[in-house]
C-alpha cells in the first residue's frame, strides 16, 4: 500500500507572532518552525497503516527551503521518502494544484492530510487536492480501516457524535489530532534518516499558477474589548483580588 | 450582489442574516437528501448552475468543510471558510474579515474575479434575524461514491459537565501529564468538576467526556475557569455562554482574555496555588 501524507510547516506552537512592517504577513525572521500538528497525527496513522499492511509512506510538502527540516523530521519517524515543492505565497487552488501535479505520477492508494493547519486554518487543502485528483474524500478523521479495495473511517461530527463512512480506494481523507498516539524518533531513525531521499521540485519552468481567487490584504490584531477585569502582578495579590470579585461582585462562591 | 444561502439545520438563521447582509437578493436553499460529499457537491453545482449567484454562503458546520471546498475547486475558486465579519466598500467586491494564527490576527481577505465565490460565516458570528423564505432543492440525480452510515454517540458520558456550577478547565498551559494535580486541587477547593480543552483529552490527560467545545460538551456553569487555555473559537462556542468566565494565563493577548470577564496575567504554577491557598483562607 502506498501511501501519501501532506505536511505542512508552520510556526512553532506559542511563537510570538509578530506582523511585518506592511501588516500583509507575519515577520518570519525571527520564527521557528514545526509540522502542523494534525499533519503529526496524519503521519502517525500512515506509519501505523504500512506497519499493519506493508507497504510505502510518502512525505509531501510545499514551502521554502526551510521546510526540508520538516521533511527531513517525517523521515527519522519512519516515513520511506520525501517530496519537497519549493513554492510560497498562492493560494489553497495553487497550493493543492502542486500537491495533485507531484502526486498523480506517484498513483497513491491513500492520501491523508491533517485537517486544517494550526497559523491559517482555512481547513481545506486536502478536500480540494481530492476534486483535483478526482478522488473521493472525507474529512475530520478518528479512525482508519483499510478493507479489500475500500478503506472505512470514522468522521467526527459536532458535539461529540461520530459517522462511519465507507468509500473505495483511492481515496483522500483528512485526518483530526487525537485519533492516535505519537511516536517520537528514535537515534537510529534519525541517522536512517539522512541517507533517505528527498526530491525537490522547483516551481521554475512549471505550469503557470492560476491566479489566486482571493487575497489576504493585510493582517491585524483583532480589537481588544476590555471587558474583563485583568489581576496583573504578585500572584497571591492577584488571586486574593479575584476571590473577591468572585465573591462580592460576581457572587458566585 | 446575487446570494445564494444554503441552509443546514445547524446555524440556519445565522447563515439567513448573515445572506441579508451581504446582497438584496437573496435566495436560500435547504438540500433534499441524507449527506454524503459527493451527493451535495454535485447537487449544489447544480443548483448554482441554475440559480447563477454571485456569492455562495454556508455555514462552517463540520457538513461544510467536508464538501464545500471541493464545490469551490469545481468553480475554480477557494473557499473563504470561518468568516467572522463583511465589510462592503462603495463597489464590490467585498471585503471578508476571518481569523489567523489560533485568533492572534485578523485577515482581510478580498475576492477576485468573477462569481460564483464561496463563504463560509463562523457560529456566533451574526445574529440571527428574520427568516425568509427557505427553498427545498431536489437534483436531478445523484451519485456518490461514500456511503454514510447512522450518526452514534460512543457509550454514555460518565461525566455531565452541564450539570455543573462551577468548572475549572484546563489547557495545554498545563505542559505535561503530571502536572494535572495543580488543577485538581484548585477544582477540589471550589468543589467544582474538572474539564479540559481538547488536546488535554487528545492526550489522555484526562478522559474525553471532559472535553468543553464544538466537539465536546457545551457548557453554561456559574463560574467557568479557564487555566492555560488559549481560547480557540472550537473552544469558546463550547463555553463562552458561562454566567462568568475566568481567564488564567501568562500571554496578555491570549484571545480566551476577549470573552473572560476577570483574568489574571501569570504563570499558572504560581497563580493556580496561590488561588488554591486563598481559597482555604477565606473559608
Ligand atoms: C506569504 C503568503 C502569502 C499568501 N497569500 C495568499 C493569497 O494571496 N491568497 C490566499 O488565498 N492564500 C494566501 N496564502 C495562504 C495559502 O497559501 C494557504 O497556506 C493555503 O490556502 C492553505 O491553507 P492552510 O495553510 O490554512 O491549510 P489548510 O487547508 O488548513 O491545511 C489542511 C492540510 O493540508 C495540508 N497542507 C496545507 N498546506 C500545505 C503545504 N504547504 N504543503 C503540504 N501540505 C499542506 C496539510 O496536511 C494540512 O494539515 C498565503 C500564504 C503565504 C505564506
Ligand atoms: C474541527 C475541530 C474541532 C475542535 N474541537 C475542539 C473542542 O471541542 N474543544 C477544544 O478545546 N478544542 C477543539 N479544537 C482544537 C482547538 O482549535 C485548539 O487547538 C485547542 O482548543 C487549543 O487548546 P489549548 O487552548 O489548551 O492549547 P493552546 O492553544 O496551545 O494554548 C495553551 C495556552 O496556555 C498558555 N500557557 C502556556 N504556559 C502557561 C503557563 N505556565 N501559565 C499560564 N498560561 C500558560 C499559553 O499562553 C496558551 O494561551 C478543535 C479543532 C478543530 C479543527
Amino acid at each position: 500500500m502506498k501511501i501519501a501524507v501532506a505536511i505542512k510547516q508552520v510556526p512553532l506552537r506559542d511563537s510570538p507572532l509578530r506582523l511585518n512592517a506592511a501588516g500583509t504577513w507575519i515577520d518570519e525572521d525571527t520564527l521557528s518552525f514545526e509540522i502542523n500538528e494534525p499533519d503529526a497525527y496524519a503521519l502517525e496513522e500512515a506509519l501505523q497503516l504500512r506497519e499493519k499492511h506493508g507497504g510505502e509512506v510518502i512525505v509531501i510538502s510545499v514551502g521554502p527551503a526551510r521546510v526540508s527540516q520538516t521533511i527531513r523530521e517525517a523521515l527519522a519517524k519512519g516515513a520511506d521518502r520525501g517530496i519537497h515543492i519549493e513554492s510560497s505565497s498562492i493560494d489553497t487552488f495553487g497550493i493543492a494544484n502542486l500537491l495533485a501535479t507531484a502526486l498523480r505520477p506517484e498513483s497513491p492508494d491513500l492520501i491523508l492530510t491533517g485537517l486544517q493547519s494550526d497559523d491559517l486554518g482555512y481547513g481545506q487543502t486536502g478536500v480540494v487536492l481530492a476534486q483535483l485528483l478526482g478522488l473521493p474524500s472525507s474529512t475530520i478523521i478518528m479512525q482508519v480501516e483499510i478493507q479489500p479495495g475500500k478503506v472505512r473511517v470514522k468522521r467526527e461530527l459536532e458535539d461529540g457524535w461520530f459517522q462511519h463512512i465507507e468509500m473505495p480506494l483511492p481515496a483522500v481523507l483528512t485526518i483530526q489530532s487525537g485519533l492516535n498516539k505519537l511516536r517520537y524518533a528514535t537515534l537510529m531513525g534519525i541517522k536512517k534518516a539522512k541517507t533517505k531521499e528527498i526530491k525537490v521540485i522547483s516551481l521554475d519552468g512549471a505550469a503557470e499558477v492560476a491566479p489566486p481567487s482571493a487575497v489576504i490584504e493585510k493582517l491585524y490584531a483583532p480589537e481588544k474589548n476590555k471587558q474583563a477585569q485583568i489581576f496583573e502582578g504578585d500572584p497571591r495579590t492577584a488571586a486574593a483580588k479575584l476571590v473577591e470579585k468572585l465573591r462580592f461582585e460576581a457572587r458566585v462562591l | 450582489m446575487s446570494v445564494l444561502a444554503i441552509v443546514e439545520q445547524r446555524m440556519a438563521s445565522e447563515v439567513l442574516a448573515a445572506a441579508q447582509q451581504f446582497g438584496s437578493d437573496v435566495k436560500a436553499y435547504s438540500i433534499d437528501l441524507p449527506y454524503t460529499a459527493d451527493a451535495y457537491t454535485s447537487a449544489v453545482e447544480e443548483l448554482i448552475r441554475k440559480v447563477n449567484p454571485t456569492l455562495v454562503v454556508f455555514g462552517h458546520t463540520y457538513q461544510t468543510r467536508d464538501y464545500a471546498p471541493r464545490l469551490a475547486a469545481r468553480f475554480g475558486r477557494t473557499l473563504i471558510g470561518d468568516v467572522i465579519a463583511a465589510r462592503f466598500e462603495k463597489k464590490d467586491p467585498p471585503v471578508f474579515v476571518r481569523q489567523m494564527f489560533q485568533g492572534k490576527f485578523n485577515a482581510d481577505v478580498r475576492l477576485v474575479g468573477d462569481g460564483p465565490h464561496f463563504v463560509s460565516i463562523q457560529a456566533g458570528a451574526w445574529r440571527a434575524d428574520g427568516s425568509p423564505q427557505v427553498e427545498k432543492f431536489s437534483p436531478a440525480s445523484v451519485t456518490s461514491r461514500q456511503v454514510a452510515e447512522p450518526p452514534f454517540r460512543e457509550a454514555a458520558r460518565a461525566v455531565d459537565l452541564t450539570a455543573a456550577d462551577i468548572i475549572v478547565s484546563v489547557g495545554r498551559g498545563i505542559k505535561e501529564k503530571e502536572n494535572i494535580p495543580v488543577v485538581e486541587a484548585l477544582a477540589q477547593a471550589l468543589g467544582a468538576e474538572l474539564a479540559a480543552s481538547r488536546p488535554i483529552c487528545d492526550a489522555g490527560w484526562l478522559p474525553m467526556d471532559r472535553q468543553v467545545g464544538s466537539s465536546g460538551q457545551t457548557v453554561s456553569p456559574k463560574v467557568y475557569i479557564a487555566v492555560g487555555i488559549s481560547g480557540a473559537i472550537q473552544h469558546l462556542v463550547g463555553m463562552k455562554g458561562a454566567k462568568t468566565i475566568v481567564a488564567i494565563n501568562k500571554d496578555p493577548d491570549a484571545p480566551i482574555f476577549e470573552v473572560a470577564h476577570y483574568g489574571i496575567v501569570g504563570d499558572l504554577f504560581e497563580v493556580v496555588p496561590a488561588l488554591v491557598e486563598e481559597l482555604k483562607k477565606t473559608k
